[in-house]
């Protein structure tokens, strides 16, 4: 008992924290979770942590807030779920009730937004260093197709701008499709 | 009472419509709480969108708890937010559970592995989205002016914060205040 409210606890604390420091898009949550899920406490695996992106990623709804519910989730079951996701509400519901009687002056305030343009490249840095990891772990397979995926699945998006949902699920019929005819020419 | 229901389904639809998140979520709410109810003005949307991106959260939260606040104060925030990460959330444990139970099927293993390396290519897209917007302050990229637009101290930043996370494994959070020390330094002078 006193374990899981210990657990409760730090669910609640921790997702605060990380959702306080969201800046630059819900992406920059994948690696927070990371840090503070996999390599701080060790509640699941890098490989883990992939998949529940993946999810995360693939469903309707903030990649942050999903993953972040998954992450719960995995920890704590359904009351983790709930935990996780009134404290990722809760900073901005505060901060934004904060500032909106007076956004305006925030808006033009220079020095927030000389501090913001910093925070924009650190962001960048942060989803280049965890790009790299999750890369290198996909590219270990060793499987053309789904090393192939990564670099076509990014062009469709950035430069060709096909709807997301159309890019996963082609992707996801590309993999059957290939284990499909792997099956046939093995039993033939 | 009538319109913080009205908040919870009209964000509802956008929570449910909006897949793979971040930028692609804008026009949906846009075209919500501007076009189709009237409730807030396309210049107020647009500080709108200014403001969730200069606050922490992710933005589909942001912007969903501001136009709540706008047309339901706090009740209305509340609604507005939950309505927007309802569905997302159920569907995500749905699914994370069903490829947790159906771990040792073929099919259903290659199916999350193409969604792995599609969403990390998706994942990928986005960050190229980020790292322009920090290096040249835009989206779209000319090849001609690449040099010449280039941020350089925006450069100086990145370098220095990658060089920490891939040496040291810098913490995500120190990386966030540490680079906005940076700006605070660099950019006010």
């Amino acid at each position: 008992m006193r374990k899981s409210k210990r657990i409760y606890f730090w669910l609640f604390a921790i997702n605060l924290f990380i959702s306080a420091f969201t800046f630059g898009g819900g992406y920059v949550v994948v690696p927070m979770v990371r840090r503070y899920f996999v390599e701080k406490k060790q509640h699941f695996s890098e490989e883990d942590l992939i998949n529940m992106a993946a999810v995360a990623q693939s469903t309707p709804g903030a990649i942050a807030i999903n993953l972040s519910a998954l992450a719960g989730y995995r920890v704590a079951g359904i009351p983790g779920v709930f935990i996780s996701c009134i404290a990722a509400i809760l900073p901005p519901l505060i901060i934004l009730g904060f500032i909106s009687a007076f956004y305006t002056v925030f808006i033009s305030n220079t020095i927030v937004a000389a501090i913001l343009k910093g925070m924009e490249a650190g962001v960048a840095a942060l989803m280049v260093d965890i790009i790299m990891d999750m890369c290198s772990m996909i590219l270990k397979k060793h499987s053309l197709l789904l090393s192939a995926m990564i670099p076509i699945s990014f062009m469709a998006n950035f430069i060709l701008g096909i709807n997301v949902a159309v890019i996963l699920v082609v992707c996801c019929l590309l993999c059957i499709a290939q284990i499909f005819f792997k099956r046939r020419t093995k039993n033939e | 009472m009538n319109n913080i229901w009205r908040l919870f389904f009209i964000f509802f639809k956008i929570g449910l419509l909006s897949i793979g998140g971040g930028y692609a979520i804008i026009p949906l709410i846009q075209e919500q709480v501007v076009e189709n109810t009237g409730w807030i003005s396309g210049k107020a949307f647009t500080d709108i969108i200014t403001i969730s991106q200069m606050t922490p959260g992710p933005l589909a939260v942001n912007t969903s708890t501001f136009v709540g606040l706008q047309i339901g104060g706090i009740p209305g925030a509340i609604a507005a937010t939950l309505g927007c990460i309802f569905c997302g959330v159920v569907i995500s444990l749905f699914l994370y559970n069903f490829f947790q139970t159906h771990q040792n099927s073929a099919y259903v293993l290659e199916v999350l592995n193409g969604l792995k390396s599609a969403s990390l290519g998706l994942i990928i897209s986005a960050a190229f989205t980020i790292i322009l917007i920090a290096l040249y302050g835009n989206k779209t990229f000319e090849a001609g002016t690449l040099f010449t637009t280039l941020n350089r101290t925006a450069l100086f930043i990145f370098f220095c914060m990658l060089l920490l996370l891939r040496k040291r494994k810098t913490n995500p959070i120190i990386i966030i205040l540490l680079s906005g020390i940076a700006g605070f330094i660099f950019y006010l002078s």
